[in-house]
């Protein structure tokens, strides 16, 4: 029977067999693979998000020796893109070295002009691309430096290219003796030279500078004494504030703004009693010093002004240590700092975020020297034992931590700690403020704002809909009030910031005495009603007293708005928002959470509605009836059996509509000012996560700390009401469970 | 009927016959909200269009100066005298606690301000003479004025009462003209600056493989070459209809006296208001109605209409529909017919439920991370690494948004395709395995069938939420002014990486983004009652196809 050719019949079978399993399998991996791409959705989000919250790394690449016989470098740094690394030592030799293996790439002798040795090199900008030499004692040549990136054969090649942006003569300075600080500060024509010699003179000097043509007679020039022996000379990148200190700790703070009075503003020490000042640099912008003693301690002085608008530098954060410092570098694009220990201990340490990142042992031998590339993700060491050491380090989120992102952050500029949300300026010495604290705050309040119109009207209207309305009535009422569900919120935000918004601010007193005006109008109203004429009563069946009500509600709100003008003007003075700044002090913002809360409120109204509606409507029929049989009144009934019976549904009703308000976008994006402010005054705007996303997003960069901040703030809002949503459907399956065993 | 004492009242109050009637008053604000919203919007779009009359008045500017005014009268409010006084208008009239104000659209934007505010109390004089005549202009909005003379290549064609009727005919001339010119453009010389783009994409390729030999590049020569001839002979085509538009001027007197030449080329369209009667301004009524349903928008999106809006709305949400309706009706499929009802299953349907609730903005975050960035970025370094390092897919577009939207609803086709597959009585499906068909052929026989209309209505809410859905959209494809449309003439027609326009978006863009708020708001509430109906009549015709379904059921179950 067996191997006896297939029928006809047979074939079919097995096709038919065939086609069931395929699509048995297809439908399978089909859905699997759908219900697998809304997980992906959540991991996609974490995914990008979780570079936030990785530590630090700090890789050897490359180690060799050193190929440098002499010892006296003056100047060590590395390009940006660590491929090269540049030396210039005190006789003017200037070479540059491979990072892989510190073959020799290029090499220039500097003219000295007759000087002797180059005795000192001062960065002019923070990255190092024009320099100042000090050759003897009192001698001056710029030099800049640039890398020409070539591709030879695919391969990526930097060419180094000198040149002296004011000509190869050496500048000398006349009026002090001997440089022992030096610092320059360029601006777009100008270039300062503020110097202090051996017998404590400070000298300033400007230039009018352009590249390509030799420096003229000073525009300004003067020398004074200073109070110290200065060991430390600090200047910001404006030149207006000026810090002279001494091992002691000692600072003497100058305002230079204006050259030709210069003003001590205070004098303080930075450093705990018993322990000696051993680095003071500056961070980048120029609004904070760092601090760091000789037991390795490191605090951040802050530039601020007190209430009497006066300046002064205040201690703001810091990191203990018990490791005297070798090497303390801040990055130059970011408010980080980079310290290198006795023990060869790395440190990266963030300002803002107020965090020790990264503590790690490099090496076991001290370091003498370190450079770090301009993006901070390249690190050159030498150790005194002449070792070369070349480190890839991965920072790209510093910024971020439980508390720039939740706490109060004392900001640069700021008298106190606050709670920010500014994530971009003009200037790249900006320090971002990412606080989520502010956004968090504007969601919940116009959530909530709209949740205390939302939910009254929704599950007020709901009961009666459900429990005292006549089915036809019920039939039309339920699909137009469902209808307002789908009405896009870009239609409902466009009305509320530019029709509804205007309205509400010239009718403030109208719109707010509606929360009382309406409910005692209507209770009158229904008491009048109790008192009418039976025959004039039968005329409005049960359950139509809704529709009977609608011209009562249109005529409530008209004479509210016809009236309140003139009570406006008897109490208020005529105009309400003045009399309240007048007297609470009370501002008012045009696009406002009153506005916000009543457009948002009219979005939610529909979930919360229908979903009660549901829940109420499908109570048990022998629940009530047994409750009214036994004498309860209808609204008794409603209170004890079918309300209680309901109320999970409700709950879960109210549940799903605050997710929907907390995620809700376009109208909070047009109706507030979107002004991330942390106030619960209902007369003001706010800014949301979701209106913050959609502003930012598209404008943010890829893979950016602003855009990893941002999806977190969506992956907030995914749990918060995945969260909200959960829950709720948990309750009504509960609920469906008890009611069918019922 | 005895008269309501202290007890009737307390009685009255305890019944909870009060609270009653407090509930039926938040039913009755519900709806009204709904319908008043409905109404404002109908009311504030629909009336856009009807060719208002224009009013001439004298308006006292100080005691003795007055100058004359012509406006269209957008609205009148009355704003207390004291304030009135304060904001620096002048006196308010004494004794009088209020002063009505009213907003006139004076037009002609290229001359003076195109919206002022005028104390009534200070307007002499109103009159509606019947020879003022509206403009509807290119660029620079509306021109309200006198014609006096119209012109041909600078000479004098007709003056007086006889300009009128040359006015409408050389208009018609111009119109066609300007059809021409715009098929010319966006047509041919479209077609040919396309194939000229892909021409220079091929060349790059070459570079980029390193087979730029003279053998490779001949035929990419010639080919640019045939096609510049190509372009040059259609430019002295369109040189010559640009003259031909050129030709007829007319002059206009506005409402300060001054006499304008107006090249007749920037007319858009002309009629007298003030001379109509209802029946010409109801035909005058549907013709700017359907000018804006099929008009490109002009002046930074606050004129013209609105087509490529509703083009690129309904490009997007089709292809949407396409994607989502057989992920959706598989999904549901599987968890319905062929899972294990288990945990899991419950778990994963209240998972599935729930991302209908998750915040839209989310999904466009989503989108714009890991279609755009990640797949896009990937697909461009893959198969356009000529066009690098402008991004084909690696930037918002068409296909991400669809795809996006169509995320975004898969929930609600899943959910309601499921509803329908669970109303389909047991009796029938084991019914059908018993006559031996198998577990395929019932779904695709029996149930499917049955089910379509679940599945209708799945994707018919499905269309509705990603019709208004914006903030997503912002991310992933949406751009206020897209020069192009997203499906044309041009292989490959449909064009998938290109970016469109949105009905939504526009509200918020024009209404929101644009400088002068005051021009645009009339067409911001047309295109929300445009939006607010297609919406409107999607979730209708879903919930009354919901409810057949249901009936059909229930007389199943019988």
């Amino acid at each position: 029977m067996k191997h006896t050719s297939i029928t006809e019949q047979n074939w079919r079978q097995r096709k038919r067999a065939i086609v069931d399993k395929l699509a048995r399998y297809t439908i399978g991996l089909g859905g699997i693979s759908v219900i697998f791409a809304i997980v992906l959705i959540f991991f996609y989000l974490l995914w990008v998000v979780f570079p936030l919250f990785q530590s630090p790394t700090v890789e050897l690449k490359h180690q060799f020796d050193s190929p440098f016989t002499q010892n006296d470098a003056r100047y060590q740094a590395i390009d940006d893109s660590g491929t090269l690394a540049v030396r210039i030592q005190s006789d003017g030799m200037m070479v540059f070295f491979s990072l892989e293996n510190g073959e020799e790439v290029n090499r220039e002798q500097i003219a000295l002009n007759g000087a002797e040795e180059i005795s000192q090199i001062v960065k002019v900008d923070a990255e190092g691309r024009q320099l100042a030499l000090v050759l003897d004692d009192r001698h001056l040549l710029f030099l800049d430096i640039a890398y020409r990136v070539n591709f030879v054969n695919e391969k990526r090649t930097l060419i180094p290219m000198v040149t002296f942006p004011y000509g190869d003569e050496l500048i000398t300075l006349e009026a002090i003796d001997h440089i022992k600080h030096l610092k320059i500060v360029r601006d777009d024509e100008m270039l300062t030279l503020l110097a202090i010699d051996q017998n404590r003179q400070f000298l300033v000097q400007s230039y009018l500078a352009e590249s390509g043509y030799e420096l003229e007679e000073p525009q300004f020039s003067s020398v004074q004494d200073t109070p110290l022996d200065t060991d430390f000379m600090l200047v910001d990148s404006s030149a207006r504030w000026l810090y002279l200190a001494n091992k002691k700790g000692q600072v003497y703070f100058y305002n230079i703004y204006d050259i030709e009075s210069i003003e001590l503003i205070s004098q303080l020490t930075v450093v705990e009693p018993g322990r000696k000042l051993d680095r003071l640099i500056m961070l980048l912008g120029g609004n904070s010093l760092i601090a760091a003693d000789n037991k390795g301690s490191v605090r951040q002085w802050s530039l601020q002004r007190d209430d009497k608008n006066q300046y002064r530098l205040v201690d703001v954060r810091g990191y203990k240590s018990d490791q005297p410092l070798n090497i303390l570098l801040p990055e130059m694009r970011r408010k980080g700092l980079v310290s290198i220990n006795q023990q060869g201990e790395i440190l990266l340490y963030h300002t803002t975020a107020d965090r020790v990142l990264l503590k790690t042992k490099l090496t076991d031998s001290e370091i003498k020297r370190a450079a770090l590339s301009s993006r901070a993700d390249k690190l050159f060491v030498e150790t005194v034992d002449g070792q070369f050491l070349n480190y890839a380090v991965s920072n790209p989120h510093p910024e971020v931590s439980w508390n720039s992102l939740w706490g109060k952050v004392q900001y640069e500029g700021y008298n106190e700690p606050k709670y920010i949300w500014q994530s971009s300026s003009s200037g790249n010495d900006f320090e971002p403020k990412f606080s989520l604290a502010p956004l968090t705050f504007g969601t919940l309040k116009a959530a909530f704002y709209a949740m205390l119109l939302a939910m009254p009207l929704a599950i007020m209207g709901a009961i009666y809909t459900a429990y005292f309305m006549a089915p036809k009535m019920r039939n039309l009422v339920k699909p137009s009030i469902e209808v307002m569900e789908a009405l896009p919120t870009v239609i409902l935000g466009f009305l509320a910031g530019l029709w509804f918004a205007p309205v509400v601010e010239e009718n403030l007193l109208a719109v707010l005495s509606l929360v009382i005006v309406v409910p005692v109008g209507l209770l009158l109203f229904a008491g009048l009603w109790a008192a009418t004429p039976l025959n004039v009563r039968r005329l409005v069946p049960k359950g139509w007293e809704a529709a009977l009500l609608m011209p009562v509600v249109i005529f409530i709100i008209w004479a509210a708005f016809s009236l309140s003008p003139g009570i406006e003007a008897v109490l208020f003075d005529g105009n309400i928002k003045l009399w309240m700044f007048e007297n609470f002090g009370i501002s008012y913002d045009q696009r406002n959470s009153l506005v916000v809360g009543i457009a948002m409120g009219l979005a939610v109204i529909p979930t919360i509605f229908s979903i009660t509606e549901d829940a109420i409507f499908s109570v048990p029929g022998h629940l009530t009836n047994g409750s009214l049989a036994l004498g309860a009144t209808p609204w008794q009934t409603l209170t004890q059996v079918v309300l209680l019976t309901a109320s999970p549904g409700i709950f879960s009703a109210v549940m799903i509509g605050l997710g929907r308000a907390v995620g809700e976008t376009m109208i909070v994006l047009m109706a507030t000012g979107n002004t991330p402010i942390m106030d619960m005054s209902i007369f003001e705007g706010m800014r949301t996560l979701s209106a913050n996303i959609a502003v930012e997003l598209p404008e943010s960069a890829v893979h950016s700390t602003h855009y990893r901040i941002l999806f977190l703030a969506a992956l907030v809002l995914f749990i918060l009401t995945f969260m909200f949503n959960t829950v709720a459907e948990v309750v009504r399956q509960r609920l469906r469970e008890r009611y069918s065993s019922l | 009927m005895s008269k309501p004492s202290i007890n009737h009242i307390k009685k009255w109050w305890h019944s909870g016959e009060p609270w009653i009637w407090l509930n039926a008053g938040a039913v009755s604000i519900s709806v009204l909200i709904v319908f008043g919203l409905l109404a404002l919007i109908a009311v504030r779009g629909l009336g856009h269009f009807w060719p208002a009359d224009i009013v001439e008045m004298q308006y006292l500017t100080d005691e003795t100066q007055q100058v004359k005014i012509i406006g269209e009268i957008i609205e009148s409010e009355s704003i207390d005298a004291k304030q009135y006084t304060e904001s620096g208008y002048g006196e308010a009239p004494a004794g009088e606690p209020k002063v009505t104000r009213l907003l006139v659209k004076t037009g002609n934007r290229d001359l003076q301000t195109d919206f002022r505010w005028l104390a009534e109390h200070k307007i002499k004089q109103q009159s509606k003479p019947s020879n003022l005549i509206v403009l509807e202009r290119v660029e620079w909005g509306d021109f309200y004025g006198y014609l006096t003379q119209v012109n041909e290549e600078g000479e004098l064609v007709a003056k007086g009462k006889s300009a009128w009727g040359e006015l409408e005919k050389r208009l018609q001339r111009v119109t066609a003209l300007r059809a021409e010119i715009k098929s010319l453009e966006k047509g041919a010389i479209g077609t040919i600056n396309h194939q000229l783009e892909k021409l220079r994409l091929e060349r790059k390729k070459l570079a980029l493989t390193n087979d730029l030999t003279p053998e490779n590049i001949a035929p990419i020569a010639a080919q640019e070459k045939a096609l510049d001839i190509e372009y040059q002979a259609l430019r002295v085509d369109l040189n010559r209809l640009y003259n031909e538009i050129d030709r007829d001027s007319a002059h206009f007197e506005a409402m300060d006296g001054r006499v304008v030449e107006l090249p007749m080329a920037s007319f858009i369209s002309a009629h007298k208001p003030n001379a109509m009667n209802v029946w010409e301004k109801s035909i005058t009524y549907v013709k700017s109605f359907i000018n804006f349903l099929t008009e490109d928008p002009r002046e930074a999106n606050t004129e013209g209409g609105v087509f490529p809006a509703i083009f690129g709305t309904v490009t997007m949400v089709l292809l949407m529909a396409i994607l989502v309706t057989p992920l959706g009706v598989i999904a549901a499929i599987y968890l319905r017919e062929y899972a294990r009802q288990g945990t899991m299953i419950r778990i994963i349907r209240i998972a599935v439920n729930n991302l209908a609730g998750v915040p839209s903005i989310v999904y466009g975050v989503f989108g714009l991370g890991f279609f755009v960035y990640f797949l896009g970025g990937n697909i461009d370094q893959l198969f356009y690494p000529e066009a690098l390092p402008g991004a084909t897919f690696g930037t918002p577009g068409l296909l991400w948004a669809s795809l996006t939207l169509a995320l975004l609803t898969l929930p609600v086709v899943i959910v309601s395709t499921e509803e329908g597959l669970s109303r389909i009585p047991g009796s029938l499906r084991e019914g059908s395995l018993a006559l031996g068909a198998t577990k395929f052929e019932t779904i695709w026989k029996v149930i499917l069938p049955m089910s379509s209309p679940a599945i209708m209505t799945g994707m018919i809410l499905a269309v509705a939420r990603a019709a208004g859905e914006v903030a997503p959209l912002m991310m992933v494809g949406v751009v206020k002014l897209a020069p192009e449309l997203p499906l044309d003439g041009t292989v490959p027609y449909l064009h998938l990486d290109r970016k469109f326009m949105h009905l939504g978006f526009h509200i918020y863009d024009v209404g929101f983004q644009s400088p002068n708020v005051e021009a645009a708001r009339p067409l911001v509430y047309a295109t929300a009652f445009l939006l607010v109906l297609v919406i409107v009549l999607l979730n209708l015709s879903a919930i009354i196809l919901r409810n057949r379904l249901r009936q059909k059921y229930k007389a199943l179950d019988n």
